[in-house]
């Protein structure tokens, strides 16, 4: 240990005097960020090391699976990256897209899946049948696709009243009519009470390719914008109130809706322009800006005064010691526009009912590529890096 | 937010930042010890740290209760939960901290039936609604959350709820400092004095830190601009030759505390002869147990607790980062073998431990401009 005691006493003190010359010379420029101090080489290099370790794919060697698996943060990519595209790898799945394509007779449809185990099963401003279509057609909508058709699989727990499944029957029903979709097949399961919570539903998806759209999950330039559909953490922060947990009461409901009305506006005004697009949902807007900054092999700049949130739900989280934008959403989209057309495509998000509140968040750059980095209501500046675990299992 | 946009205002921010320019001496080099965890988060979330000048360090204290919980009381903490019948309750932060053959969460994963709770009061009522099961709170944190846990057992004892019990690992703010004062390999120009505690403790418990070792301390609330006001007045003081004891968060904590919290403590709790801190070793008089009066709500009592010793990781230098005495960075295995979903080491863990602050916040390297 008196090794390193010693090396570092004689670093941070010969770099603190560099630049403490630096900065007075700058002094126009108090309480800038650029009067902080500089990095040794050392502290350089070990961020490089971490850096590259980060870039890297992840290794599934967990002994067993533990809820983090299922939180949509660094465990759960590990798992998929190092378990489930290895084993079934094609072209489209390796893409990481929210909805993979399948071509047939030259016509593109793209194809998604998702399962919904929520608790509880009602919140305010929706329930698990609503989640099950609109995040489904979702995923399909902001893969470019308009959705068509939807598959349905219900897994109940012996003892489930049949008034509960009726209401979701109803909201399934309600939610499919206003996204315009057909339940086209069904299944359904009945399992030993205990071996599933009330009820879990699993829904498929198809769309076709919508012809103005030319995204792609690596089609991120620098100088990209980044815009966002609405307000951030509704649902997941209706969620945790509805479990009862906190002892916390407020007006919050879950922004559970269709997002094909939001982007056939943004297709209509953007088209090829749109580079693309992502509904924020478990892990929030941070993990899609993670996700994406990765594949794509750039850095994302958020400010974060820029991100439209409403009072409750900031209210709310600062109570819960919670970032907002790790919170789920379940009716909002992450895009990312080429600068040129960014102005008129967020006028178009705010001209769809619900999108008033659309905003530019911020922008796409090119160092370093693969971060995410924000800049603090407060002046500074940060890492905003991916989820580790979760706090709050099952929101969707 | 009312009441809290205000202590977050960038104007006010600058101008601090500039009178904090204009207060440190050139060519003189400051380092300064946050104590709390909550002021390591708030700092790195804020990214405080790129306001200040470049000879202002601020090197980041013992002050988050899961760091500083050993690898053996994680350990035990399993073993109680692996006991049948027991349903054990904890705080979140500690569900992921490594014990040597574990954490929590794994051995959740594997079957023992381990709950998260918010409040210790969670914990007595889940005992309430499962009559027929043993409910064990693992109860950790400083003097901040103590009173909590002492209110919860008062409440367990006036209510009669006998399966109900509480592994106390709480423990005390005063004992680490003087040991980190004592330490011969720290050399900090100041304090920022921790402010969740002192808003139980007040802040006259520190008065030792100006009068036996000659350092100030400024106790801080945990909004940003509280964390620039009192490296101001730490500032302040140094160019002033003053040493003494400040309260910049004066809106919460009175000077002498809150003495019923004070009192629920001493009824409930006694001091262990020494408690072993991660990474510090053991500290005489630092961990709290439960008084003889509550012997019957004592988890150590009701079960077997294995109580083996566990030594640190080798490769582990939190000790060396509690102390100040090396920067997150410069630990051997930070952010290659020790990362925030494996790690090896506590400061890892909690997004209030300083490697975890640093490797979640800090990383973004500050020379290398943004293009």
């Amino acid at each position: 240990m008196a090794e390193s005691i010693a090396a570092s006493e004689e670093r941070s003190p010969s770099v603190g005097r560099a630049s403490t010359a630096a900065s007075e010379e700058r002094s126009p420029s108090v309480g800038r960020a650029s009067t902080a101090a500089p990095i040794s080489g050392r502290e350089e290099k070990i961020l490089g090391i971490i850096e590259t370790a980060r870039g890297k794919r992840g290794k599934f060697r967990d002994e067993r699976i533990n809820m983090a698996h299922g939180a949509g943060g660094k465990a759960s990519q590990s798992m998929i990256e190092g378990l489930f595209v290895p084993a079934f790898g094609s072209g489209t799945l390796e893409a990481m897209g929210d909805a993979g394509t399948v071509t047939v007779d030259g016509a593109e449809l793209a194809m998604t899946t998702d399962s919904f185990v929520v608790k509880p099963i009602r919140f305010p401003g929706g329930s698990i049948g609503d989640l099950a279509v609109n995040g489904t057609v979702n995923d399909l909508a902001v893969s470019g696709a308009r959705p068509l058709a939807l598959s349905l699989s219900l897994i109940l727990e012996e003892g489930l009243s049949a008034d509960d499944l009726r209401a979701e029957v109803e909201a399934i029903a309600s939610a499919a009519r206003v996204a315009d979709v057909e339940i086209v097949a069904g299944d359904t399961k009945v399992v030993e009470r205990g071996a599933a919570d009330q009820m879990y539903v699993c829904t498929t998806g198809v769309g076709q390719r919508d012809p103005r759209a030319g995204m792609a999950t690596d089609g991120i330039r620098p100088g990209d914008r980044i815009l966002l559909s609405g307000t951030i953490g509704e649902h997941g922060t209706a969620i945790m109130l509805a479990r009862g947990e906190f002892e916390l009461d407020a007006p919050i409901e879950s922004d559970t809706r269709s997002l094909w009305p939001v982007v056939d506006a943004l297709l209509e005004e953007a088209g090829p322009s749109l580079r693309c697009m992502r509904d924020a949902t478990r892990g929030g807007v941070a993990s899609v800006l993670n996700e994406l900054a990765r594949s794509s092999r750039v850095a994302m700049l958020v400010r974060e005064s820029a991100v439209p949130i409403v009072p409750a739900v900031s209210g709310a989280s600062e109570i819960l010691g919670i970032d907002p934008m790790y919170v789920a959403n379940e009716g909002k989209l992450v895009a990312f526009v080429a600068p040129d057309a960014a102005d008129r495509a967020l006028a178009a998000l705010r001209s769809v009912g619900g999108c008033e509140c659309a905003a530019e968040i911020g922008e796409v750059r090119t160092e370093p590529p693969g971060m995410v980095l924000v800049e603090t209501s407060f002046g500074g500046k940060r890492v905003m890096d991916q989820l580790v675990g979760d706090p709050l299992p099952r929101i969707c | 937010m009312k009441y809290v946009d205000e202590f977050r205002d960038p104007e006010l921010g600058r101008i601090l930042a500039a009178e904090i320019l204009a207060a440190v001496e050139p060519g003189r080099h400051y380092k300064f010890m946050e104590v709390c965890g909550g002021h390591t988060h708030s700092i790195y979330k804020y990214g405080v740290d790129d306001l200040l000048p470049a000879n202002v360090e601020l090197v980041h204290g013992p002050g988050c209760p899961v760091c500083v919980i050993p690898m053996g009381r994680v350990d035990d903490g399993i073993a109680v939960a692996r006991e049948p019948g027991v349903i054990f309750t904890c705080f979140g932060d500690m569900m992921r901290v490594p014990g040597s053959e574990g954490s929590l969460l794994e051995a959740k994963a594997e079957g023992a039936d381990i709950r998260m709770v918010y409040s210790p009061l969670d914990a007595l009522r889940i005992a309430k609604q499962n009559p027929d099961r043993e409910v064990v709170f693992f109860a950790i944190g400083f003097e901040t959350t103590a009173p909590s846990t002492a209110l919860t057992l008062k409440r367990a004892k006036a209510e009669g709820v006998t399966n109900f019990s509480c592994m106390c690992s709480h423990v005390t703010i005063v004992p680490p400092l003087r040991a980190l004062l004592d330490s011969p390999d720290l050399r900090l120009d100041g304090f920022v004095g921790p402010g969740h505690v002192s808003t139980v403790v007040g802040a006259r418990p520190f008065e030792f830190i100006p009068a036996d070792y000659g350092r100030p301390i400024v106790v801080a609330g945990f909004e940003p601009l509280d964390v620039l006001q009192a490296i101001r007045m730490i500032l302040g003081q140094l160019a002033d030759g003053r040493c003494e004891v400040e309260n910049q968060y004066a809106r919460v904590v009175p000077y002498e505390g809150n003495q019923r919290a004070l009192d629920v403590m001493a009824e409930v709790f006694e001091l262990r002869p020494h408690f072993e801190w991660r990474g510090l070793g053991f500290i005489s008089q630092s961990g709290l147990k439960l008084s003889d009066a509550y012997a019957d709500l004592d988890a150590e009592v009701r079960f077997s607790v294995p109580g083996v010793r566990v030594a640190d990781p080798k490769a582990c230098q939190c000790g060396e980062v509690l102390k100040g005495v090396i920067k997150p960075w410069e630990c051997k295995v930070f952010g290659t073998a020790c990362t925030p979903e494996r790690p090896i080491g506590t400061c890892m863990v909690s997004s209030e431990g300083a490697c975890a602050a640093y490797y979640n916040y800090g990383r973004f390297a500050r020379e290398r401009e943004v293009v």
